[in-house]
């Protein structure tokens, strides 16, 4: 592998465990919601290094894109903050 | 406190799992293929005629899951809309979209139905395939629905359009356990590898299930948002 590539999945990986971190923290259901979002996109830039292109743009579509258009009306029928 | 610990435990140890899964196999895709992975690898090409071999085995090697992956959507389409329908609408004030918002979607919109049907179009040539570009699809409608207020596709016609779909599939199914006995076969000719008219049925079978994935998206969307 491309040492080059490899650094930078090292730093993705790193954004992919404080994203999941704040996700886990966040009381703000919103935060959480894009968190996802971000994270399915870290996800499908690692399936690309994986050499899994469809797969890719599968999360990529679904993951940043559809699921958080149904958890954002979800979110607005229900509440935005979570409840301790 | 002892919960967490467990959930601690426990966690680690499916880590542990994952992680001696995945070390057996580190430079990836430096093992050779062996059994069916071998046989998909050396004579996709050949037999069915898609360059991107994925697609081959997703639409006729294993084409009866995909037949089945489609009814199970219909179906948490179909249960959404039959939990939804029962929902009161509330009349609630709605925040005025800004003009950047409306006018950049209204331009972007016809940019993404584009791609999507570029990238089921092309899905036997490149990465892809018809439920991705379902997907893309309805997102283009889901930035229309938030960014809109006055936007709302017909519901007749979008049930409509995913009933027609699947009913064409099953009858591209059936097509082939007529003329080649067996389901789902590749009864068309396949044509020059590399072509857009190139791998027989597996371009017609991805129109379709764009079509279909597309519409039933855009219907779940617009059944939350009116719910």
């Amino acid at each position: 592998m491309n040492s080059l590539i490899l650094f930078m999945a090292l730093g993705l990986s790193v954004v992919l465990i404080v994203g999941t971190i704040i996700i886990y923290l966040s009381k703000d259901l919103l935060v959480a919601i894009l968190g996802s979002a971000v994270i399915s996109l870290i996800a499908s830039i690692f399936f690309l290094i994986l050499q899994a292109p469809d797969v890719a743009i599968t999360e990529a579509a679904i993951g940043a894109g559809l699921t958080t258009g149904i958890l954002l009306y979800a979110m607005k029928k229900t509440g935005r903050y979570e409840d301790d | 406190m002892i919960r967490r610990l467990i959930a601690l435990l426990v966690s680690l140890y499916l880590g542990y799992i994952l992680y001696s899964f995945v070390y057996v196999h580190f430079p990836f895709g430096e093992r050779p293929l062996r059994g069916v992975a071998a046989h998909y690898v050396e004579n996709g090409i050949k037999e069915e005629g898609a360059t991107n071999i994925v697609t081959s085995i997703v639409t006729l090697y294993r084409g009866f899951d995909t037949l089945g992956e489609v009814t199970v959507l219909f179906l948490a389409a179909t249960g959404l809309g039959l939990i939804l329908a029962g929902m009161k609408r509330e009349e609630e004030e709605k925040p005025e979209p800004t003009l950047i918002m409306e006018t950049v979607t209204k331009h972007l919109f016809p940019l993404v139905l584009l791609f999507g049907s570029y990238i089921f179009i092309h899905g036997h040539l490149t990465p892809g395939g018809g439920f991705p570009a379902g997907v893309v699809i309805a997102t283009g409608y889901f930035m229309m629905f938030i960014a809109q207020r006055s936007f709302t596709p017909s519901e007749y016609l979008l049930s409509a359009t995913e009933s027609f779909a699947g009913t064409l599939y099953v009858i591209v199914g059936l097509l082939g356990l007529a003329l080649a006995f067996s389901f789902l076969d590749n009864v068309m000719p396949l044509g020059i590898p590399n072509r857009v008219f190139s791998a027989g049925i597996i371009p017609v079978i991805y129109i379709i299930i764009g079509f279909k994935v597309g519409s039933e998206m855009t219907g779940i969307l617009l059944h939350l948002k009116e719910a």
